[in-house]
């Protein structure tokens, strides 16, 4: 396949490995954050961690987008999903996230009308052909998706549509990146930056992590070859004894990204205040809502949502795997209360969740990692 | 038996009438059910089929077929129904002999398109030398569903002294698939037109009778066989690795997939390894019987693209991994959640 297989050529792997194995100096410890889900997906998926030499330790990040999304957010989801007349539609992944009242999969067992769709315009089509019903989509995700949510906002206002909404979910990266650099006692020396994100905002927009908290960053696209050369790329950088933002995905990104995209965001969406983000707690101008120029087409604005807080499960601990405090496998209700099948907390829900990556590609690792040294 | 009137069926959809089992029900199955699958244990239309008496063990199985759509690249509910069935029956190390079919058909179907579906149901079971000795047919309102679902019941013999069975798998024996992953779910999934994509890819949908019949004359060196339908090949592996307590390691460079549907799987995020094949084996085999196994499968059209997938080993028993091209590994899970619905 063009465009993929070169990125997954074996040979290229093992001599970014060996490159990678020359920038460290025995028995020190690097800790490298991925941000995005994509990319832990990736590292999982293509067994990247066993190339890597163990003075490189990887840290799964906050950037998987069903999985920041709180439990009080998925109860009003299926609140708009169980009135009358209404379809909600939203991506395969967020339908088994567990909220308060259980997930949207159970919520359409009750028989709520909640469909599956792969973009907001496959959402505003079910509008069109279903005049008689209300579609709302739950749109989630961060900068990479919130382009094609206000694209479709754009367009239901172009056409009149009067049975159309969204609910609006997307949030900015920035302030979780802040969060976590801001977090007593933290632990990662550098960042993989993520791909599609930047390929909206761009790459000046992560300059304050070098400035404000010395750690490199290097946006890297998605394909195992891409990671292992950014990864090689900030261990040069500490090499060198730099500390700077670089592009590794110059295939699709731009310093300054892309100006359409973040127009159309601009046009249809503002920031909110503070958002509550799930095991991150609440973070100012985190979110973003829909302009109340565009309030006809809010599901917020039309319709009644509960909106209540609801504390994440005690036994969880998918605030510390989201910021990289512990490893997935250390909480204790890995893989016994929490599991693919029965998710507790929402790192375990989405594929590119940083523990149900683990649980389903990585587990075997497990008690090699465990073993105390000296033991 | 009676030389009968020919019945004709004038209407042209299916109605209520048609299920109510007087003369439009009666005339629905002489003018096209035994029509296309006539054989000498259905033509009588008795209460149950009178077949013949069997030497050896008996194997039974059923399966319900709903895919959307009723018509599919490379197949269609009818050929599946009974690829499907003759296939569960021949990984039991079985030869297929009969199948039942029941229909539950949609008020408003197209009577033309009930009769293609019934042919090719009929021309699927003549191509697997199986007849089609029983049926049903009713009839449910418009809208309740999707124009046709068929279930089909499967009887065959085992005529081998050992059957294949997860108990029988060893550390050291050979994993062997028969061809291309992931065609049929793909084909569905592109078919049903939702995704907005477009990709010459066609399912696979064949009986794999002639393929296990070839591995069951291995005798001892055949261990064990499935044909890798929902859930896909990481599935039946897992099944395998659950109850044979073994390990089950494959090589990801070895793994067969078509271009096309590598690139739809990979547009959309989907895991080839979790996608429904319809007309593929795997085996596993001795390691001193894996070269005589390839080159049996390999002697059949539909075993062309054969290969050895991988290797039972002892640890991490009950587990599936997977050696990455890249030269790392990760576990094969079983499937949590379905990525692609109604695909057979």
């Amino acid at each position: 396949m063009r465009y993929v297989d070169e990125y997954r050529d074996p040979l290229l792997a093992r001599a970014l490995a060996a490159e990678i194995r020359g920038l460290v100096t025995s028995g020190e410890s690097v800790r490298i954050m991925e941000i995005c889900g994509g990319h832990t997906h990736a590292i999982y998926r293509h067994g990247l961690e066993e190339l890597l030499p163990n003075e490189v330790e990887l840290v799964h990040g906050p950037g998987c987008p069903v999985c920041v999304i709180p439990m009080g957010r998925v109860d009003d989801a299926i609140a708009i999903a169980e009135t009358d007349g209404v379809t909600l539609a939203t991506f395969g992944d967020m339908m088994r996230v567990p909220g308060g009242r259980g997930s949207l999969l159970e919520a359409a067992a009750r028989g709520a009308d909640v469909r599956m769709v792969y973009s907001p315009l496959d959402a505003l089509e079910l509008a069109r052909r279903d005049p008689e019903r209300h579609v709302c989509f739950l749109a989630i995700g961060f900068e990479t998706t919130a382009p094609a949510t206000a694209v479709t906002l754009l367009r239901a206002r172009a056409e009149a549509l009067p049975n159309f909404s969204v609910f609006c979910n997307h949030v900015l990266i920035e302030p979780p990146l802040r969060a976590i650099l801001e977090t007593p006692g933290l632990q990662v020396d550098a960042f993989v930056g993520p791909g599609h994100v930047s390929s909206v905002i761009g790459t000046e927009a992560y300059r304050f992590i070098p400035e404000e908290y010395g750690r490199p960053l290097v946006v890297s696209a998605f394909e195992p070859v891409d990671l292992l050369q950014s990864i090689a790329m900030l261990l040069r950088q500490r090499v060198d004894g730099r500390c700077e933002v670089e592009n590794q995905y110059t295939r699709v990104v731009r310093p300054e990204g892309n100006w359409q995209a973040l127009a159309a965001i601009e046009e249809t969406m503002e920031v909110r205040e503070d958002f509550e983000w799930r095991g991150l707690g609440v973070l100012e101008r985190s979110g973003l809502r829909v302009r109340d120029a565009l309030a006809a087409f809010d599901a917020e604005c039309l319709f009644e949502l509960p909106g209540a807080r609801i504390e994440d499960p005690k036994a969880c601990r998918c605030g510390e795997v989201l910021t990289g405090q512990i490893k997935p496998w250390e909480c204790g209700v890995f893989g016994t209360a929490c599991t693919p099948e029965r998710p507790l907390g929402t790192c375990m829900v989405s594929s590119e969740g940083a523990c149900a990556a683990f649980f389903s590609y990585g587990r075997l690792r497990r008690p090699r990692e465990e073993t105390p040294i000296g033991a | 038996m009676p030389d009968r009137r020919r019945v004709v069926l004038r209407d042209e959809r299916v109605t209520l009438a048609h299920g109510a089992g007087g003369k439009a029900t009666h005339d629905l199955v002489r003018a096209l059910f035994l029509e296309e699958l006539g054989n000498e244990a259905l033509a009588p239309l008795g209460d149950s089929a009178v077949v013949g008496t069997i030497e050896g063990r008996i194997a039974l199985t059923t399966d319900s077929y709903v895919v959307r759509p009723l018509v599919f690249p490379g197949g269609d509910i009818g050929e599946l129904a009974v690829n499907g069935t003759v296939n569960d029956l021949a990984v039991a190390g079985a030869r297929p002999l009969w199948l039942t079919a029941g229909f539950v058909l949609e008020e408003g179907l197209e009577i033309a398109t009930l009769r293609s579906l019934v042919a090719s149901l009929g021309a699927a079971a003549r191509r697997a030398g199986v007849a089609v000795v029983a049926g049903d047919t009713k009839v449910v309102e418009r809208g309740r569903a999707d124009g046709l679902y068929v279930t089909t019941g499967g009887v065959g013999v085992i005529e081998c002294a050992v059957a294949p069975a997860p108990e029988r798998v060893e550390p050291g024996d050979r994993v062997l698939l028969s061809g291309t992953l992931a065609d049929h779910g793909m084909a569905v999934m592109i078919a049903r037109g939702d995704l907005k994509l477009e990709g010459d890819v066609e399912s696979d949908t064949a009986p794999v009778h002639e393929l296990a019949g070839g591995l069951l004359e291995l005798g001892d060196g055949l261990r064990w066989m499935r044909d890798p339908t929902r859930g896909g090949l990481a599935t039946a592996l897992n099944e395998l690795s659950d109850q044979s307590g073994l390990a089950v390691r494959i090589r990801e460079d070895r793994l067969p997939v078509r271009a096309a549907v590598a690139a739809a799987c990979e547009i959309l995020g989907i895991d080839p390894l979790y996608v429904a094949n319809e007309g593929k084996l795997v085996a596993v085999v001795a390691a001193d019987a894996a070269g005589e196994a390839l080159a049996r499968l390999r002697a059949l059209p539909l075993g062309a693209e054969a290969v050895e997938i991988g290797v039972i080993e002892v640890e991490p028993a009950g587990m599936v991994l997977l050696d990455t091209a890249l030269g790392g590994s990760r576990i094969v899970d079983v499937l949590v959640g379905d990525p692609l619905p109604r695909i057979c």
